[in-house]
């Protein structure tokens, strides 16, 4: 990763302070986006996704906090950066699309108005040019009749209508930077496939770079150069792409990959993993997945394992790959057989 | 639009034909013969039943009624029993009393409340917040003949800064305004304040700031509008109650109005007046209500008048 670096997270730590209690739901994140490329950060419900993706942007609700770490992005630390600062930032350099079309945007403005109003507040475009760049945008994200949908309210629109104004008004001021999160989650499947071409199509067009959030090993496949799994609030796996799919390293992936659904596998061999995500508030001590790990050993219950680099594109945060290892020596964790 | 009002008009009609027929009940239904009241305690008998005669009274009581129906269609109510004098002169120059005091009231009350409610919300927690809650308890737990009362010790008699009866001068409106108006910018300060905090935690907000808009922007663009349309209901609501409060506050500070009259009226058995009256109160509150529907319709766009 020679490339020029535009985000670079360093043990990123949000905690929830609720009734003395810390809730880690993010416990010690690092990863770096170099600039045009996308990262996928996957990992099931609960495992840190979104609040990572919140934290890059300050948009933490309370009680939630940034309590350590570094979010460089370009030259600056977004967690030190003012509120004026961050205030720039959004909807400018970085823009966020979120999981619920349905309801992220304004019952009671048009989607001319809310496009608006992000060119008048970044750009000081009145209402005239922000009209004409407003149609122009939703032209690009695919939506017929642009001049009449941006004076409709957005409770005309059907939700891939809704998640595509959503994508125009991130773009609205070419960012550099775009943190989808779960942007097709609450799409038919084949809105989401239109909704990911979309992004992908844009990416490369504006050379932006994109963290892709998805609980979806499949929507990784398609869009995504490099990708973090996330367990309990921490990275457990980190590697490009094709590496993810090919050589899968850490148990958790090779679940994750296990249980998407292909068409030359019977939907009832799928295997899902099995148990629950823990809760933030009741992390096992050691390793986060070992109460859910087939591989799982007393070392693992003790002790954490660290992030470490397991081969030249993959860091794996697994006491396998360790010279410690105190499991069978000979064990294989083999991903899925694939055929593509 | 146009049409949604002209259809809302219409039905209207239905609306007042229930209230013809349940204020003619209850003033026919209620003891007394207004005979005797009008003729006076010590009447003859051939007085009282000249009297009735003259009324109609003993008309079959379908009778009667049509020709009261009548008198609303032709919108003359005939003369008061009370002072012979036609019943619409009696009742405007107190229609307008009680307007005034119910319209400044209700200013008073959303004016209040909607500033008490957005700091409450926006600072919740706070020393603001608690302290505003607590007053907003306070006014609403306390009955507002009681308030009116305690205003007119401290401000008339203890401090002599406001005159304690009567309407019409600068002064004179401040105490039964605050008197009357005080429920309801509890009322409207709580909504205000639960439906913000639960709006500020809607998705669009998220989106409001992820856009970059200053906290300003956030609050009283993206979240205001979206609060205050259950707010509207309450105030809609709420005017209801303010009629009723109207009468009691109007009493307290011997102000002549719409109230005072009714009371006197329906102890007088003057059927006119009581009917005529009670019928131009229920067709503000319709009104008011019709009101309180189309500003739902321009602040929110979701809901399909049509
Ligand atoms: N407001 C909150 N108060 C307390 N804890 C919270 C709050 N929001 C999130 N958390 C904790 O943070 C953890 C991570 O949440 P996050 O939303 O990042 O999950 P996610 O990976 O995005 O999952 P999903 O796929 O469901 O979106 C949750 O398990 C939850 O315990
Ligand atoms: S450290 Fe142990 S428990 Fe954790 S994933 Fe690796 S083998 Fe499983
Ligand atoms: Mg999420």
């Amino acid at each position: 990763m020679s490339e020029e670096i535009i985000l670079d997270i360093k043990d990123l730590r949000t905690s929830f302070f609720t009734e003395d209690v810390e809730v880690k739901a993010v416990d010690g994140v690092s990863f770096k986006l170099p600039k045009g490329k996308t990262i996928g950060i996957v990992g099931e419900s609960g495992s840190g996704k979104s609040i990572t993706a919140l934290s890059i942007l300050r948009l933490l609700e309370h009680p939630g906090k940034i309590v350590g770490g570094e979010i460089n992005f370009k030259d600056k630390d977004l967690t030190k950066a003012s509120d004026r600062e961050i205030r720039d930032i959004r909807g400018n350099e970085i823009s966020m699309i979120f999981q619920e079309p349905m309801t992220s945007l304004n019952p009671v403005y048009t989607v001319g108005q809310q496009i608006r109003e992000t060119l008048k507040v970044h750009q000081g475009l009145g209402k005239e040019q922000g009209t004409k760049k407003g149609v122009e945008l939703l032209e690009l994200v695919g939506i017929p009749s642009p001049k009449k949908r941006i004076t409709q309210y957005p409770h005309e629109l059907s939700g891939g209508m809704r998640q595509r104004v959503m994508i125009a008004m991130a773009l609205a001021c070419n960012p550099e930077l775009l943190i989808a999160d779960e942007p097709t989650t609450a799409l038919d499947v084949t809105i989401q496939a239109q909704i990911l071409e979309i992004i992908n199509d844009l990416q490369d067009r504006f050379d932006m770079s994109v963290i892709m959030i998805t609980h979806d090993m499949g929507v990784v496949a398609e869009t995504c150069d490099y990708v973090a799994v996330m367990y309990g609030g921490k990275v457990v796996e980190y590697a490009d792409v094709k590496t993810i799919f090919k050589e899968p390293k850490h148990p958790y992936t090779v679940g994750l990959l296990n249980s998407i659904p292909r068409h030359d596998v019977d939907v009832d061999e799928l295997e899902p993993i099995r148990g629950n995500v823990p809760s933030p508030n009741d992390m096992p001590k050691g390793c986060r997945f070992a109460p859910r790990c087939p591989f799982a050993t007393d070392l693992c219950y003790e002790e954490l394992p660290s992030l470490d680099k397991v081969s030249d594109d993959n860091q794996v945060r697994c006491w396998i790959y360790s010279e410690r290892w105190d499991g069978d020596p000979e064990v294989k964790v083999n991903g899925p057989e694939r055929t593509s | 639009m146009f049409q949604f009002i002209v259809r809302r008009l219409l039905q209207l009609i239905p609306v007042l034909l229930g209230v013809t027929i349940l204020v003619f009940s209850l003033m026919h239904l209620s003891p007394g013969n207004p005979a005797h009241i009008i003729a006076g305690e010590s009447a003859p008998k051939d007085t009282v039943e000249q009297i009735e005669e003259r009324l109609g009274l003993n008309d079959p009581i379908l009778v009667q009624y049509g020709n009261f129906l009548k008198d609303v269609v032709t919108l003359d109510f005939g003369n008061s029993w009370r002072t012979s004098l036609p019943v619409s002169e009696e009742l405007w120059p107190k229609f307008w009393v009680t307007f005034e005091l119910s319209v400044y009231s209700t200013i008073f009350s959303i004016f209040l409340g909607l500033i008490a409610g957005i700091i409450s919300a926006v600072r919740q927690y706070s020393v603001a917040d608690v302290s505003i809650m607590l007053v907003a308890l306070f006014g609403l737990s306390m009955p507002n003949f009681w308030l009116g009362l305690m205003l007119m010790q401290w401000f008339s008699i203890n401090l002599g800064w406001l005159p304690a009866t009567g309407w019409g001068s600068a002064e004179q409106i401040v105490l039964p305004v605050i008197t009357l108006g005080t429920m309801g910018a509890a009322v409207i300060a709580r909504m205000t304040r639960s439906s913000m905090l639960d709006v500020v935690t809607q998705d669009y907000i998220r989106t409001a700031r992820a856009k970059g808009l200053s906290e300003r922007l956030v609050i009283y663009k993206h979240a205001l509008k979206n609060a205050l349309i259950p707010v509207v209901t309450v105030v809609g609501l709420q005017f209801g109650s303010l009629l009723a409060g109207a009468v009691l506050t109007e009493s307290v500070f011997a102000i002549n109005g719409m109230g005072k009259l009714i009371v006197d009226r329906i102890l007088a058995r003057d059927f006119p007046t009581v009917q005529a009256a009670v019928l131009v109160i229920a067709v503000i509150f319709v009104l008011v209500n019709l009101l309180v529907d189309i500003s739902y319709k321009f602040l929110n766009k979701r809901i399909d008048l049509d």
